[in-house]
């Protein structure tokens, strides 16, 4: 016996976030995500947590916003159709600083779509979603053992900089299977409470704490955006993560994250071995987009191809920052719920 | 190494389950294993398939368009699968139900009255644990039918302690059937 598991991607979610330090979740259920709901339900009581199910996803997520405000690991998940009922909340945390954690399982939309798994949240989730200036911190995984991985790092980021983080699943990776390793578990007593959180003022030296994203007076509000920004600023200078497997300076770039990523792998690999000059880019933080990397690394490129489900979205972001008219983009998508196949990508892949 | 298994049938044949037993048998040799559901608006009745992939090493996709075999319970996925066997692969076929002809000439065909082997194990629910049976055979360098066992009832013990003796005698009974005719 080994100490691997074979574990579903909506319950590795949800264990680990158990075994980050979380005992607060508030949910409604949706297809493709349902059983990350369904896990805490059954996980939380064991470790003295508190699973609510909520009465739709604005008051789940309004639920998460009063929890995180509180200074506690809290987190809510959802499907596409859900976080887009979530964005007054999430755009009020990101504006009062409140580090909540949301899982996103994306399915095919637009409006109601379908119940596969899709990337058309990219968007969403990168450009803020919600009104405001403002953005969240995304993290992208594309195997369920990297889920593992992210999601103390994910929790702790979003306690670093005060602000919502969002691991974006699939509904691929949400129903799937993989054998797993966990090997951490982070007892939530050891987690220190901030000193902003409105956890009774007892506890912060008689410290009145307040927790707004409302303010009335314009110039305050300006300069609380540009401290906002710098805030993302930083961000952006420090958390961008991505991977990177190839040759060292491709002439075929190809870009993919997520699923698509993982789809991808095999084909990169098996090109790479007859010798041709390819390499795989994969934002593992769609937001902040690892630009600095991708333009290092689309130099030598003379043929960048980007692979995503959905109809067009990351493309956008390639193109921005590695903007030059002389090499040759490709978009191939599959927006809606449908997913590439081995070969397809082969195929495209061998140009 | 690297292998892989569509698994295709009706809702209720336990088609999904075949896929995760063999993708957890795999685990608990510490090696890589991946298993993908179809997934959506499926009920009893319908059809419903599944794909594992094990591997020593990393597994890449595990989304597969070629399987290397296709086990196949009924006609609706027999008209689905059949052709994406990659060549040279095996299709393992529910002789009990499947009347549909083969059609290609560059594959093995596996006929396995499953459901009728079933029924001497002691239900005919078990034409799944006979065709796991038959996997185990074709997979047993990478384990045992002790081991495949031993994930069955990890995955079913708990939950239905009845079924273990049926579901072993299924699966020895396929084990022993491929046996014979590989």
């Amino acid at each position: 016996m080994s100490d691997r598991i074979l574990m579903k991607g909506n319950e590795a979610v949800g264990e680990a976030a158990v075994r980050s330090g979380c005992r607060l979740y508030f949910g409604y259920p949706i297809t493709p995500a349902s059983e990350i709901a369904e896990y805490m339900a059954y996980r939380l009581p064991q470790v003295n947590g508190t699973f609510i199910q909520a009465e739709s996803e604005l008051a789940a997520s309004n639920m998460l916003y009063g929890a995180a405000a509180a200074g506690k690991y809290a987190m809510t998940a959802s499907s596409s159709p859900g976080i887009s009922l979530m964005q007054e909340a999430i755009s009020y945390m990101a504006g009062a600083e409140v580090p909540a954690l949301i899982v996103d399982a994306m399915r095919g939309g637009p409006g109601l779509g379908d119940i596969q798994a899709a990337q058309s949240d990219y968007f969403q989730l990168t450009k803020g979603g919600g009104h405001g200036d403002y953005h969240v911190i995304v993290f992208s995984p594309y195997t369920i053992q990297e889920v593992i991985n992210i999601m103390p790092l994910a929790f702790q980021t979003a306690f670093r900089y005060r602000n919502p983080v969002v691991v974006a699943v699939d509904g691929l990776i949400g129903q799937m299977m993989e054998a797993v390793e966990f090997n951490y578990f982070t007892d939530p007593e050891e987690i220190p409470l901030p000193d902003w959180s409105l956890s009774g003022k007892f506890r912060h030296g008689n410290k009145k704490n307040v927790n707004t994203s409302l303010e009335l007076d314009p110039d305050k509000l300006e300069a609380i955006n540009w401290r906002l920004q710098g805030k993302y600023h930083e961000i952006e200078e420090k958390e961008s993560r991505y991977d990177y497997v190839g040759v060292d300076n491709p002439e075929t770039l190809v870009v993919a994250y997520g699923t698509v990523a993982r789809l991808t792998i095999s084909a990169v690999k098996k090109v790479l071995g007859e010798g041709k000059s390819i390499g795989l880019f994969r934002p593992v933080t769609l937001w902040p987009f690892p630009k600095a990397a991708l333009a290092q690394k689309a130099k030598s490129a003379k043929r960048i191809v980007v692979l995503e489900m959905s109809a067009g979205q990351l493309i956008e972001d390639v193109k921005l920052y590695v903007y030059d008219p002389t090499k040759q983009y490709e978009f191939h998508g599959h927006p809606g719920g449908t997913t590439f196949t081995p070969s397809e990508i082969e195929q495209i892949l061998r140009g | 190494m690297t292998k892989n298994v569509v698994i295709a049938g009706f809702g209720g044949q336990g088609v999904m389950l075949m896929g995760q037993i063999l993708a957890l048998a795999a685990t608990e040799k510490n090696l890589n294993a991946t298993w993908l559901p179809s997934y959506g608006p499926e009920q009893r009745g319908g059809t419903a398939n599944c794909t594992t992939v094990i591997s020593d090493e990393e597994i890449g996709s595990p989304v597969v368009d070629t399987p290397q075999i296709a086990v196949i319970m009924n006609n609706p996925s027999m008209e689905k699968f059949e052709k994406m066997v990659e060549p040279k692969g095996t299709v393992l076929l529910n002789s009990t139900l499947i009347t549909i002809e083969p059609k290609r000439s560059d594959v093995t065909y596996l006929r396995v009255p499953a459901n009728e082997l079933a029924e001497q194990s002691g239900s005919q629910k078990a034409a799944n644990m006979v065709m796991l049976g038959v996997m185990g055979w074709l997979w047993k360098d990478t384990f045992t039918i002790e081991e495949l066992e031993s994930a069955m009832v990890h995955k079913v013990g708990d939950k239905r302690p009845q079924l273990v003796e049926i579901n072993k005698k299924a699966i020895e009974l396929g084990y022993e059937f491929a046996k014979n005719i590989v």
